[in-house]
């Protein structure tokens, strides 16, 4: 059925307007930076914030270049009488593209390890001034206990699990080492400190992330998973639960505190014993 | 007033890849090595066979994924991994297994031959010996219930438990598939269109020596994994 | 237009209702009974998402059939469990492979069925109990799961202690996802075959219509894929029932009770399950790119630039799909180096996917555009893939998925190619066949008003969601409320959820388009789109056998549009040579 509807079909009209709107207002949106995350307060979150700055660039040139591209070669070679420029392909082109596209998203690729790298790959005890945060996750809420003067977690045992007696971790008052370690349920760290923070949980996947920090891990039951990270600026900062974990997960949440030494030493002091 | 001869793509007809006159590309494919002509319509006779082999390669896929699940259970940190000795009863069932493949092969010698007699009474003990496999599978699960490794004793163990089910499950597949043959086979081959007799056979074959096949391999993964 | 043919005695079409219509082995019937299993999917799907919209927008609103009126996270969290595993596995996987498929994959080669029809009318069956078992999860004790499409253990392992709908509701969602692996798998199994074997003479692997490619990547990658679900399903099945642990560790303590569970992992389930997960997004996009290419080069009157790399840039994806799993699982506690390799692995799939990108511009260029509603879809197809597709890069990534994961910055890139893009991919096609398979026409105006509301809508609600995600906002939560900076992005997700309303209600449109169109739209002829490959030398819709008796040659290619020297702008696949009308030339 052939009729002459599309020979004058405002399609061909329509259709790039609305790809150009649509370009116009998403890379307008992202150039406002309305909508961008709050600023890294870590090296490594910089450097997290250039690659993606990098894919920014590299996919708005792509996207609005083929969206544009789309728009015009549907307005330009709408039906309005001319020939069909007959052609089955062009290997040269084939070769052309995509080895640029392989070098171009590749490339990208590479570029960004070492930013991955920052926080989670790393010698274990390689730092001496580290400090080592037990984080633990459970429905719904964080813990965050830490060694206190003898630098040595205690022992937990699941079987001595009990909130309502103050004990959410389970910590085994027979091991001398957790007398004197500390659980609160913000996170304290001081600034300019390389911490690490060791990851787990005792029931579901949960997941740590701050957006400030630019750092984002589960909890994962049975394993402890460590990363690190070294906060620059002091401030209070939201930490929320990011993997699903049952019916309270949209509100499990607490605080990072990033203090200045003086009152992490204040910190700990005040919840010893 | 000349007509100009135009760039039309006009390439004569090729055989397409898998057609069969001129005889299967694929050789082993075959109907037996006897070509058969391609009858528009109707399903090749050779393509039973291509459909069992990409079958074996799903139901093959399915056993990879327990068997890298139950290497990463070996890897974990945390010693729960307790490997199980597999019980003794296993190396006579593998020998049945082996011993069933061999009738099998028997059997298809004796209906190439046109000895239709002997090829049933052959084909028979096959689906037989597959059952008193089955049978020692029983046996087995016995024996280690009396041991008291149950399904959820630890990984090793239920792991065995599974293996040994989801094969158990595939050579009862078997089983039934070649008493249905038998059966089909004494009441007459009602055969337009589909399977030939002939075919028929050979892809039950080639079902039945990949459940030998897979349970000698999972035997010895359970061998060394022990 | 005559053809040399190939007659053939056939076997008897099908009397009695029954046998015609319910329990057919007639491909086209099982086709379109997979089609309108996917309707009858999408519907659902849709009804459950307007509901998520509606939740999010007005947190607090008493909805009618809702006990105490006020939604629950429970069943906001059901919502997103059933929407996601509806959509996914009952409707983009179902309508572009095993409906469209089935219907044309034996025409379009040639054939007269699949080369297993009654293996065929076995796989519809047992996807059918499936989707029944999965919608029973609505009405089992205790409701539907809530551990989203992707059932993460030991959330959904440990039972009903989890939450509710991890009961009954969890277990019957995993005996509807195990009898969905085999309806599958079947399926695979004849799409292989079929194509291998039952292609008529001349029809060459690479003379076949991109759907047929299509087709054929897809079901190789079901039938590598599906296995290893069906495997993670059943034990997973095992850790809930009985009491296993392949999932989960010592040590868990759910509502103060020590489990007894002892040495599993929950990061081998993430491995099986993305290990399928990952070939299943493709399956659902792939034959969408094969009809996007087919309509593309039907409506511009010219052939698909680079037929052969377009073929070799669907196997490539096919291939290279089962090597990216691990992208979804960066901060899973997975091995950071390990990370990085499936990083790269994911950033070179990008590359056959940009590589289709450019040969669809390319075949529109110096073209000849015709405005029918299925090119409508098919050239928002493009749009929507190359939208959808830039944000996999950044995701790609695991340094900037450190910002990214979790956050509704994913919900935009997959619903942006699975739930706008693959949709068109199906829309296209329906649009395109509905003459073929029924015998009318759909309605042109209705038809256009469906798309640009589909299509505006689309970008109005997903693209919002890019900017979500970076501020930070995290799927799957219930509410808004608990967490400080999410407040200020009230004012996005209340014009998403507008913009969801209204997509959503334009969809009636296509409804009542299709269903008014099968009784009363004009007449169609056997070839309305003036298009070159198999289906459109049959009547519609096609006799029994597809080709009347008469079976067809192939001679050539099959998107010979505007060849040069040829006095029709389009030469069908199987006009012998010298049935070919030359231009006249003095």
């Amino acid at each position: 059925m052939n009729t002459d509807e599309h020979r004058s079909s405002w399609a061909a009209f329509l259709f790039p307007a609305v790809q150009f709107v649509m370009v116009a207002g998403t890379v307008f949106t992202f150039i406002s930076g309305r909508f961008a995350p709050p600023k890294a307060i870590t090296a490594a979150g910089e450097a997290i914030d250039l690659q993606y700055h990098m894919t920014l660039a590299v996919a708005a040139v792509v996207f609005i270049l083929s969206q544009l591209g789309l728009a015009y070669v549907v307005l330009k070679y709408r039906d309005h009488g001319q020939r069909v420029q007959f052609t089955r392909g062009n290997n040269v082109l084939e070769a052309a593209w995509t080895s640029l596209t392989a070098i171009l998203f590749i490339g990208l690729g590479l570029l960004g390890g070492k930013a991955w790298a920052n926080g989670r790959m790393f010698e274990p005890n390689s730092d001496a001034n580290l400090l080592r945060i037990e984080v633990t996750e459970n429905q719904f809420v964080f813990n965050f206990r830490y060694p206190g003067p003898d630098g040595k977690f205690g022992r937990i045992d699941p079987k001595k699990i009990d909130s309502s007696l103050g004990n959410p971790l389970g910590l085994d008052s027979s091991d001398p080492a957790s007398a004197d370690d500390i659980v609160v349920p913000t996170l304290t760290v001081p600034v300019n400190r390389e911490v690490e923070l060791l990851l787990r949980s005792q029931d579901v996947i949960h997941s740590f992330f701050v957006r400030e920090l630019r750092l984002q891990q589960d909890a994962v039951p049975g394993s402890i998973v460590p990363v690190r990270f070294k906060a620059e600026q002091i401030g209070k900062y939201e930490v929320v639960c990011t993997q699903l974990c049952g019916l309270g997960h949209s509100s499990m949440h607490t605080y990072l505190n990033v203090v200045s030494q003086e009152d992490f030493v204040a910190f700990l002091k005040s919840n010893a014993g | 007033m000349s007509v100009a001869i135009p760039p039309v793509e006009t390439r004569k007809p090729a055989a397409p890849f898998g057609a069969n006159y001129g005889g299967p590309p694929i050789r082993f494919l075959g109907n037996d090595g006897e070509p058969e002509p391609w009858q528009p319509g109707r399903t090749p006779q050779r393509t039973y066979t291509l459909g069992m082999i990409v079958g074996i390669g799903a139901s093959s896929m399915f056993f990879l994924a327990l068997v890298s699940a139950s290497v990463v259970h070996r890897g974990l940190a945390g010693n729960a991994w307790i490997p199980l000795r597999p019980p003794s009863l296993l190396w006579a069932t593998s020998a049945l297994a082996l011993a069933s493949s061999s009738t099998l092969v028997h059997a298809r010698r004796k209906f190439k031959s046109g000895d239709i007699d002997t090829f049933i009474r052959w084909w028979t003990i096959t689906a037989v010996l597959g059952i008193c496999f089955l049978g020692g599978q029983l046996l087995a699960w016995r024996q280690l219930v009396a041991q008291g490794l149950y399904l959820a004793s630890n990984p090793s163990v239920s792991f065995f438990y599974v293996f040994t089910v989801a094969h158990g499950l595939h050579l009862l597949g078997g089983v039934i598939a070649l008493f249905w043959i038998s059966w089909r086979q004494s009441h007459g081959w009602r055969k337009s269109p589909g399977i030939s007799r002939s075919k028929a056979t050979s892809v039950a074959a080639l079902y039945w020596h990949f459940v030998t096949v897979l349970w000698l391999l999972l035997f010895s993964f359970f061998l060394i994994g022990g | 237009m005559s053809a040399h043919g190939h007659t053939i005695h056939v076997s008897e079409a099908p009397t009695g209702f029954v046998r015609k219509y319910i329990f057919s082995t007639d491909h086209k019937v099982i086709g379109i009974q997979y089609f309108l299993l996917a309707l009858t999917a999408v519907m659902v799907g849709l009804v459950l998402s307007v509901l998520m919209r509606i939740h999010l927008l007005w947190p607090d609103a008493k909805l009618p059939f809702i006990a105490n009126g006020i939604m629950t996270p429970a069943q906001y969290l059901a919502l997103v469990t059933m929407h996601g595993t509806l959509m996914v596995f009952m409707v983009l996987t179902t309508a572009p492979q095993s409906g469209f498929g089935n219907y044309f994959l034996p025409i379009q080669i040639g054939a007269p069925d699949m080369a297993f029809p009654h293996l065929n009318m076995l796989s519809f069956w047992v996807t059918f109990v499936s989707f029944l078992c999965l919608v029973s999860a609505f009405v089992v004790p205790d409701g539907a799961p809530i551990s989203g499409w992707t059932a993460y253990t030991p959330l959904s392992g440990l039972g009903q202690i989890s939450g509710p709908g991890e009961g009954w509701g969890q277990t019957m969602w995993i005996v509807s996802i195990a009898f969905f692996c085999l309806g599958s798998l079947l399926g695979a199994l004849n799409f292989i075959a079929t194509i291998i074997d039952m292609r008529a003479p001349g029809m060459s692997l690479f003379r076949m219509p991109l759907t047929c490619w299509g087709w054929f990547v897809t079901a190789i990658l079901g039938l590598l894929a599906f296995g290893i679900l069906l495997a993670g399903g059943i034990l997973l099945l095992l850790d809930r029932t009985v009491g296993t642990s392949f999932f989960l560790p010592a040590g868990l303590v759910v509502t103060d009770q020590l489990q007894p569970h002892s040495g599993g992992s929950p990061l081998l389930w993430q491995h099986l399950f993305w290990f399928f997960g990952h070939p299943e997004v493709y399956i659902a996009i792939l034959p969408g790119m094969g009809v996007a290419s087919h309509v593309l080069s039907t409506f511009c009157r010219k052939p698909i630039f680079g037929y052969k790399a377009m073929v070799i840039a669907m196997n490539a994806i096919g291939l290279l799909g089962f090597m990216v799993w691990g992208h979804h699982m960066f901060v899973s506690g997975m091995n950071p180096y390990s990370g990085f390799a499936f990083s790269i692995m994911t950033m070179a799939i990008g590359v056959p996917s940009a590589i289709k990108t450019f040969n669809w511009l390319s075949t529109l260029w110096g073209s000849k555009i015709h405005f029918d509603t299925p090119m409508l879809f098919a050239i928002g197809f493009v749009s929507l893939f190359v939208s959808g597709g830039l944000s996999g890069i950044f995701l790609a990534q695991p340094a900037v998925d450190n910002l990214l994961h979790a956050t509704y910055y994913v919900v935009a890139h997959f619903h942006l190619v699975m739930g706008v893009a693959a949709i068109f991919g199906i829309f296209a096609a329906t649009y395109f066949w509905f003459p073929k398979m029924f015998g009318r026409m759909l309605n042109e105006k209705l038809g256009k008003i469906h798309f640009w509301f589909t299509f505006v809508g689309a970008y109005c609600i997903f693209m919002p969601m890019h900017f979500l995600g970076l501020a930070g906002g995290i799927r799957r939560y219930a509410d808004y409320t608990a967490i400080s900076y999410l407040q200020s992005m009230r004012p996005l997700t209340m014009f998403v959820s507008f913009a969801a309303f209204v997509t959503a209600t334009a969809q009636l449109v296509f409804l009542y388009n299709f269903f008014w169109s099968l009784k009363n739209g004009p007449k169609a002829g056997k070839n309305p789109w003036n298009a070159t490959t198999l289906e459109w030398i049959t009547e519609s819709p096609p006799a029994h056998d597809n080709f009347g008796g008469q079976y067809p040659s192939v001679y050539r290619g099959p998107y010979e549009y505007s060849v040069p020297g040829a006095a029709e702008d389009y030469i069908p696949q199987n006009l012998e040579p010298s049935q070919v009308a030359r231009e006249a030339r003095s």
